[in-house]
Formats: C-alpha cells, structure tokens, sequence
C-alpha cells in the first residue's frame, strides 16, 4: 500500500516526515479532515442505536481538558509551591 | 444514553448533525443511498465514561490489565507533583458537581435509557407499519393486476360470442333478402304464365264461339226442315218402341 493511503497508527515512525509530506494541508483539506474526525465519532459513538454515556461524556471530557489548558497561564497564579 | 437523549429530542443538533450529513451525500458520488445500512446496535466501548476501550487494548500486550490504571495514577500524580494540575477552588467545585453527576447518572440512567429506547422503538415501529401497509396495498395491487390479466385470457369468449351473433345476424339478413328475391321472381313468373293462360283462353274462346257462329250460319232452312221431319219420325218410331214394351 502506498504511503498516502496508511493511517496515522500505521505509518513507521521514520516515515512520519515524508507520511507528513502527502497529507493535504490547504484550508479545504484540513476542513475535510476535521469533518472526517468529527464523522468517525460520530458513528462510532453517537449515531448507534443504543449508545451509552461515553459519547457525550467524552466529549466533555475533552473540552474541559481543553479549556483547562486554555486557562493554564492564569491559573498558574494559584500554585501552591512556586518551586516545584 | 444521554446520545439517545440527544438524538431523540434535540432539534438543533438533529438539524446540524443532519445538514453534515446531506453534505456527505453530495460529495461522494459513487455511494449508493438505498438500501440505507442499519445503524449498528451499540456504540464503541468505553470505559469508565471516558476512557474508550481502545487505550486498555493498546496497552494489554505490554502491560497486561493493571497497565492502563498504572499509567493514570502515575499521570494524577505527576500532574499533582509538578502541579500541572493546580488546586484551587474549581477543583472543589469540580469535585462536587462531579460528585452529583456521577450519582444521578449511576441512579437514573437505566430508566432514561429504557424511555429513550421506547422513543425510538415507537418511531421504528411505526414507519415499519407504514411499510408493511405500503407492501401489503401493492401485493394487493401485484393480485389484482395478476386477476385482470387472467380475466383478459378469457375476453376471447366474449369476442367469439359477439362475432357469432354478428354472424347470425349477417346470416339471416341474406336469407331475407334472398327469400324477397325469390318471391319477386316468381311473382313476375307467375304474372307472365297468367298472362300466356289468358291469352290461350281468349284465343280458344273467340275460335270457338267462331266455329259456333259459322255452323249456325250454315244450317240452311232446308237442312233445319230435314232434320226436323227426321226428329219426328224418329220420335214416333221411339214411342211405337215404348208403347209395345209397356204393353208387354
């Protein structure tokens, strides 16, 4: 199989770079690829006949991991240990 | 069950989620829409609520069972240590909505899920009613379709019915007209051979009053005195005759 067409998990590690190479990064490719990533949740978590909590609640999960990160640099300021 | 949720009752995100989909479909060209595939019955496996199932396959062969719940805890405290994750009084809040979250999710979810599911299976039943009325109305149709063609096999008859009585009916004009044909002709016929009759009447009738005439005009008086004196003696000849019987 050609490079362009192994996923991510498949790729060996010394070929992440040129792997990188073949994928498309204009605005329209990575539209598609976000697309791609929201419709692979999508119906594999959501659109099932009896789905549990783990497709909303991971999606939670991952946004407050987001905001968390988003806030760091002013919660840095409640540390309780300036040296660590 | 919260995505059952979610699907049964949010209009919004249903309209979103299936305007994402319409724009699929005008994209892919080559995919085909009908039969649509059945959605599958459950949804990836997750652990915990959110950790999916694939993190504990991804590490079995390395680190066996305990390995994934390792690498948490280690995280947790790690993050702790270095305080990359800090404690301040959104933790306490976090905790406790948590805390409330987990219970009510853990003591209600089952009945939500069973709600939900009946939601759906009410929708699912009825657009099957729809479909098992939609088959049945066209079987009916394909049966009565099926009846009328036979029905047609045996118009035939009633052609051939028809036909004869047209037939008949051809039939017996001709022999009215051939009867009508007959009579006028012997009538005509007739008519001549009275003609001819009468003619031969007429001429024997006239011959013979001629023949009549001519002889009573050659009876001379000298024959009439003749053949009276005949008649005469003749009579008295005829009456000695009778007289002489009766006497004897």
């Amino acid at each position: 199989m050609a490079l362009a067409q192994k996923k991510l998990m498949d790729v060996k590690l010394g070929q992440l770079p040129s792997w990188l190479g073949t994928r498309d990064f204009t605005p329209n490719g990575l539209l598609g690829s976000v697309r791609g990533g929201y419709e692979r949740y999508y119906n594999k978590y959501i659109n099932v006949k009896k789905g549990g909590i783990g497709g909303v609640a991971m999606f939670l999960a991952g946004y407050i991991a987001l905001s968390y990160l988003w806030e760091y640099d002013h919660i840095k300021h409640d540390r309780w240990r300036k040296y660590h | 069950m919260l995505s059952r949720l979610v699907l049964t009752s949010n209009p919004v995100l249903l309209l979103l989620l299936s305007l994402v989909q319409a724009s699929r479909s005008f994209h892919q060209s080559s995919q085909s829409l009908a039969p649509v595939p059945p959605l599958p019955e459950k949804g990836g496996k997750v652990r915990h609520g959110i950790f999916p199932e694939e993190l504990f396959t991804l590490l079995y062969p390395k680190t066996g069972v305990t390995g994934p719940y390792m690498l948490g805890t280690g995280l947790l405290l790690y993050m702790l240590s270095k305080e990359i994750y800090v404690i301040n009084h959104e933790t306490f809040a976090a905790a406790s909505i948590g805390a409330v979250v987990i219970y009510g999710i853990k003591k209600f979810g089952p009945s939500v899920a069973a709600f939900a599911d009946k939601l759906n299976e009410d929708k699912v039943a009825k657009a099957q009613e729809v479909k098992d009325q939609a088959m049945a109305s066209l079987a009916q149709g394909i049966e009565d379709e099926k009846k009328e063609q036979w029905r047609v096999e045996g118009r035939h008859m009633l052609f051939d019915a028809k036909r004869n009585n047209v037939a008949m009916l051809l039939e017996t004009n001709y022999r009215e007209r051939l009867h009508m044909v007959t009579n006028e002709v012997k009538k005509r016929l007739d008519y001549q051979v009275q003609l001819q009759n009468l003619h031969r009447r007429m001429e024997q009738e006239h011959l013979v009053n001629w023949v009549e005439q001519s002889v009573i005009k050659s009876i001379t008086p000298q024959q009439e005195k003749e053949s009276i004196a005949k008649c005469i003696a003749d009579l008295k000849v005829l009456a000695k005759n009778t007289q002489a019987r009766a006497t004897v």
